[in-house]
């Protein structure tokens, strides 16, 4: 039991810090620019998508002796897209203004590369109740990485936190911050400060090859990562 | 509203990686030479305008009439999936130049959520057969106009000398955000 213990809390510590999807990894970029212009809409997406992420990587690991090698990936969109289905019902049903605001990307969770990649890389080679808890950890991750990103939009670009006036009413708020150049703009200044001290992150690494893509996950699969191979080597 | 302004409105209004955020993934890491960019570009308008057919077709013949339109995404996204791998297939049979061209950027397409968002927002913004293509044309040409921009900027200002902790990612996003505020211009147009 203790052992299992021991894999719950790195999991988490590894999706919250270490492979923090959105800061590090720099997976999931459409999400994580397109829903931060606030706090609210930031929460109800990381929750949505840490609720398919876990879901799917513990029956992608409890399916994954089943499944045929070559099939895998087409499985695995299915058993993805399945949850998503789910989860958009329930927000059409419980959650219908958080529904309308977060819109098309309700379903786009299907393509958002961190579940696929997740899928990929950890639950399909590791027994349930470890990818249970890497859902949770890269899920809490992306959510917290979101969080970061739309309070920082929404308290300089509207002056507000979760809808909630925070600043005094004399602050102009940057209206362009939570346009959406500012989110382009807001990512930029976080790695350049992460730049500066160092952390180290694979947004520089992205920019010249397509890692993040799930399809670059797995090797020899795109050949447009096989050039990139061949250049390094 | 007209196909004309259909086009106008896809391309640059709402532009797909400016303005929704979609196509991030490829729009970042596939933007350092125009010349790559740009066939990334036709491959993605070529894929584009025929997933919004098909998804089109599919939705108002089979998913709508038969009550399974909460089935769209999982649809939507299997016949993308598949397209490409027919579309790769029927390219290197009749056409090997283009598919020489376009080839290694097809597989890249079925995770850009772009192909799958342009589907889905055909069907809620109630698009018929004719407006849906050209709809999903105009999303593409947006697509292709915005990466072969930024490598355009990308290329000239690769020798520059840049501060240590702005080169690379930052200052492409920063690059992007700029991008992004002269798009906004056009929105006076809608």
């Amino acid at each position: 039991m203790n052992k299992q213990e021991n894999v719950a809390v790195e999991r988490i510590r590894n999706g919250i810090s270490t492979e923090n999807p959105v800061f590090i990894m720099m997976l999931g970029m459409c999400p994580a620019l397109a829903v931060t212009t606030s706090v609210t809409n930031a929460v109800g997406m990381g929750l949505s998508t840490t609720a398919v992420l876990v879901v799917s990587n513990l029956v992608i690991s409890l399916v994954r002796k089943i499944i045929p090698d070559e099939v895998r990936l087409p499985a695995f969109i299915v058993i993805v897209a399945s949850f998503v289905t789910v989860v958009q019902l329930i927000m059409q049903a419980y959650f219908v203004e958080l529904n309308a605001s977060l819109g098309v990307y309700i379903p786009l969770i299907v393509v958002n590369c961190i579940i696929l990649g997740r899928a990929e890389a950890y639950a399909s080679k590791n027994p349930p109740f470890a990818s249970f808890m890497d859902g949770v950890g890269m899920g809490l991750g992306f959510t917290i990485g979101l969080i970061l990103l739309s309070a920082f939009r929404e308290l300089f670009g509207a002056g507000t936190l979760a809808g909630i006036q925070i600043m005094p009413s004399f602050y102009p708020p940057i209206d362009v911050l939570v346009k959406a150049p500012g989110a382009f703009l807001v990512l930029g200044l976080i790695i350049m400060v992460m730049n500066a001290f160092h952390i180290k992150t694979r947004a520089n690494e992205i920019t010249e090859g397509c890692d993040g893509c799930p399809g670059c996950g797995v090797p020899g699969s795109d050949p447009a990562c096989a050039g990139k191979e061949d250049k390094k080597a | 509203m007209s196909l004309f302004m259909i086009i106008i409105s896809a391309a640059f209004i709402h532009n797909v990686v400016l303005s929704q955020f979609l196509g991030i993934c490829s729009f970042l890491g596939v933007s350092n030479k125009i010349k790559t960019s740009a066939s990334l570009g036709g491959a993605v308008i070529f894929v584009i305008t025929i997933a919004s057919a098909v998804a089109y077709m599919l939705y108002t013949f089979i998913l709508h009439p038969l009550n399974l339109d909460y089935l769209q995404t999982i649809v939507f996204i299997l016949v993308i999936a598949a397209l490409v791998q027919i579309v790769e297939m029927f390219l290197k049979k009749t056409s090997p130049a283009l598919y020489t061209a376009l080839g290694i950027y097809l597989p890249l397409i079925t995770t850009n959520c772009a192909v799958l968002g342009v589907a889905l927002n055909n069907v809620t913004d109630g698009y018929n057969f004719i407006e849906s293509v050209f709809s999903g044309f105009g999303t593409a040409v947006g697509y292709t106009i915005a990466i072969v921009l930024l490598a355009g900027i990308r290329e000239k200002i690769a020798d520059n000398d840049i501060p240590e902790p702005i080169k690379g990612g930052p200052l492409v996003l920063f690059c992007a955000a700029l991008m992004g505020i002269a798009f906004f211009g056009f929105s006076s147009l809608g």
